[in-house]
């Protein structure tokens, strides 16, 4: 019962399944995209400020001028897209991943491919989440959603708002919402220091006037049919509300920029392993997940702030799955990569020392630090080290390792930052 | 005098010191160039790429990404929303061409960022309602 083979599959087509597909399709995979929405270029469609590709092309492009070039691309190499597809079912099998899709054309149908790369995004963290109760009255959105209403589908979701949370989504919307003649009344962050770039800080917020109160969140939202007004609440330094430091801030909008959720919901039946730490599969520098075949890359890999590294991870997965489907690849042997001393998160968490050459890894440090250095080293040698004037956990680190610089025998590899 | 200023030129974020004395302006903290021409700018007249959308005539592609071409001073960026909100596009743009050759009072063009010829309706090879010319 099954239907068409493929030698790659991707779902999602945004930047980064966008860039494995066509990685793949250069290294002379067949493959196909699958996207659930009725255009191809993912959150990037309704991202329209500008400041991507800088890294990549050395421009400071729109998001849908960025992912216009990979459209095109694609276009050009035939590389096969269902748009308005779902992925209903996703089963490993002897022969390779059976995928159930559904779409207005074929119904429900099932494709067959060797090797898969999941390139779906991230989700918005939500009201629930951050334990905002309530009414719930209308007039509680994420910034992901004010940006598609606005962005997208031209309407204005409130004339007078208030933003939890300084992510670079949110204070991006402070300045589009004042742009199209919404009154923001402030951007409120529970944490000491914004979690945006400090260049979204000056552009979005200081060149409109928009206040940032620090160590500040909504405590409670009032209203029963719609929002009226919020409460905000001074917080202590284990992010407790202060009682006493009330204020009521009235408001017809919250927008909630409070963090974004690698989506991998439909890779959990696979038994795929999750790192805690970023939210997404834990992959070797093939981006290769733990299940034979199956490549994890951008968002849904871990939340990156640049696009160029989303593409980049892209182009690594949509490579190796065309190896893994065309090749006979190498028994991966595999050493894990240990964060040490601020580090967040490293991304791969291990390493394949089979397939050898250069690796590429990203990480994030916990705090932020002031002329912080990172040593990496293996059984007892310091293989690399780096300086930095400052790491801050908004701004993700790239940093390119030569496997050739192992030792034999290495058992681990550990990655520490410092102060 | 001193001025301390982060660039915004690229997501580094470079912080930057700027003095003048009587000779000119001096700037320290800058990675690249950039980082110096943009904050003698700051100090004289901020500028900035300006970024919205503009209505369609195309139900498939009601909104259209736009930019402007290079920046324009961060004083007219109000001025240049209101005419830009009075605008309608009447034919199907693709990324790069121009949407307003002058926009309000500067002589940078107003350019479209997206692709209306990848809407639905036109992708699906539905009649294309644009009339000659670009906008009304
Ligand atoms: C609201 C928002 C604003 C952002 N702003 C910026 C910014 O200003 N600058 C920046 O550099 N980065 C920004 N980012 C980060 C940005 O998401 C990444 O840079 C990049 O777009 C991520 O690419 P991606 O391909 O991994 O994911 P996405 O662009 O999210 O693409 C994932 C695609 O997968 C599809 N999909 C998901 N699940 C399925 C399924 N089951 N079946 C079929 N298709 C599916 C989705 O429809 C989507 O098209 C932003 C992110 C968000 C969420």
């Amino acid at each position: 019962m099954s239907g068409a083979k493929w030698d790659v599959a991707v779902i999602g087509a945004g930047p980064a399944g966008l860039a494995a597909a066509i990685a793949a399709n250069k290294a002379g995979a067949r493959v196909c995209l699958v996207e659930r929405e009725s255009r191809p270029g993912g959150i990037l469609k309704q991202c329209i400020h500008d400041g991507f590709g800088l890294v990549r092309f050395g421009q400071k492009l729109s998001g849908p001028e960025y992912a216009w070039r990979d459209i095109q691309l694609a276009k050009e190499r035939g590389i096969k897209l269902f748009t308005d597809t779902f992925l209903l079912e996703l089963e490993a099998r002897e022969e390779g991943f059976v995928l159930t899709l559904q779409n207005s054309e074929q119904a429900v149908f099932q494709i067959v491919t060797r090797a898969l790369v999941a390139a779906t995004g991230c989700r918005e963290r939500s009201a629930r989440q951050v334990f905002i109760h309530g009414q719930r009255p209308a007039g509680v959105y994420t910034a992901g959603t004010v940006q598609r209403l606005i962005n997208i589908g031209g309407h204005l979701p409130g004339k007078n708002c208030v933003i939890l949370g300084s992510g670079d989504i949110g204070l991006i919307m402070a300045r589009r919402l004042t742009l199209e003649g919404a009154k923001v009344q402030g951007v409120y962050e529970i944490k000491a220091e914004p979690s945006g770039l400090t260049r979204n800080i000056v552009q979005c917020l200081e060149d409109y006037n928009i206040p940032l109160h620090l160590g500040a969140t909504v405590t409670k939202v009032h209203g029963s049919e719609r929002v009226e007004a919020v409460t905000i609440s001074q917080v202590d330094e284990n992010l407790r509300a202060l009682p006493g430091t009330e204020e009521y801030v009235p408001c017809d909008t919250l927008v909630l920029s409070v963090g974004l959720i690698p989506e991998n919901d439909m890779l959990l039946p696979l038994g795929v392993q999750i790192d805690p730490r970023t939210g997404g599969p834990a992959v070797d520098q093939l981006m290769a997940t733990g299940q034979a075949g199956l490549y994890s890359c951008g968002n849904a890999l871990h939340v990156n702030d640049l696009v160029d590294y989303v593409s980049e991870s892209g182009e690594i997965a949509g490579s190796s799955a065309a190896r893994f489907s065309l090749g006979k690849p190498d028994r991966p042997c595999h050493l894990p990569v240990i964060p040490q001393g601020d580090i967040q998160y490293v991304v791969p968490q291990k390493l394949d020392i089979a397939a050898g050459g250069q690796a590429v890894l990203y990480f994030r440090s916990a705090r932020t630090i002031a002329n912080a250095s990172l040593e990496i080293s293996a059984g007892g040698q310091v293989l690399l080290q780096k300086k930095y004037k400052a790491v801050r956990p908004p701004e993700m680190e790239r940093i390119v390792l030569d496997l050739a610089l192992l030792p034999p025998g290495t058992e681990e590899l550990s990655l520490n930052l410092r102060g | 005098m001193e001025k301390m200023l982060v660039c915004i030129q690229c997501p580094q974020g470079c912080k930057l010191t700027v003095s003048h004395s009587g000779e000119g302006v001096s700037v320290t903290g800058n990675k690249c160039p950039r980082g110096a021409s943009y904050a003698q700018q700051e100090l004289i007249n901020p500028c900035r790429t300006l970024t919205t959308t503009v209505r369609t005539a195309f139900v498939d592609f009601p909104l259209l990404p736009v930019r402007t071409l290079g920046e324009i001073p961060l004083k007219s960026v109000f001025g240049a929303m209101g005419e830009i909100s009075r605008l309608v596009v009447k034919k199907r743009l693709r990324p790069g061409d121009v949407v307003l050759e002058k926009l309000y009072n500067t002589d940078v063009a107003l350019i479209a960022t997206d692709d209306m010829t990848m809407g639905e309706k036109y992708a699906k090879g539905s009649e294309d309602y644009g009339r000659d010319g670009i906008l009304s």
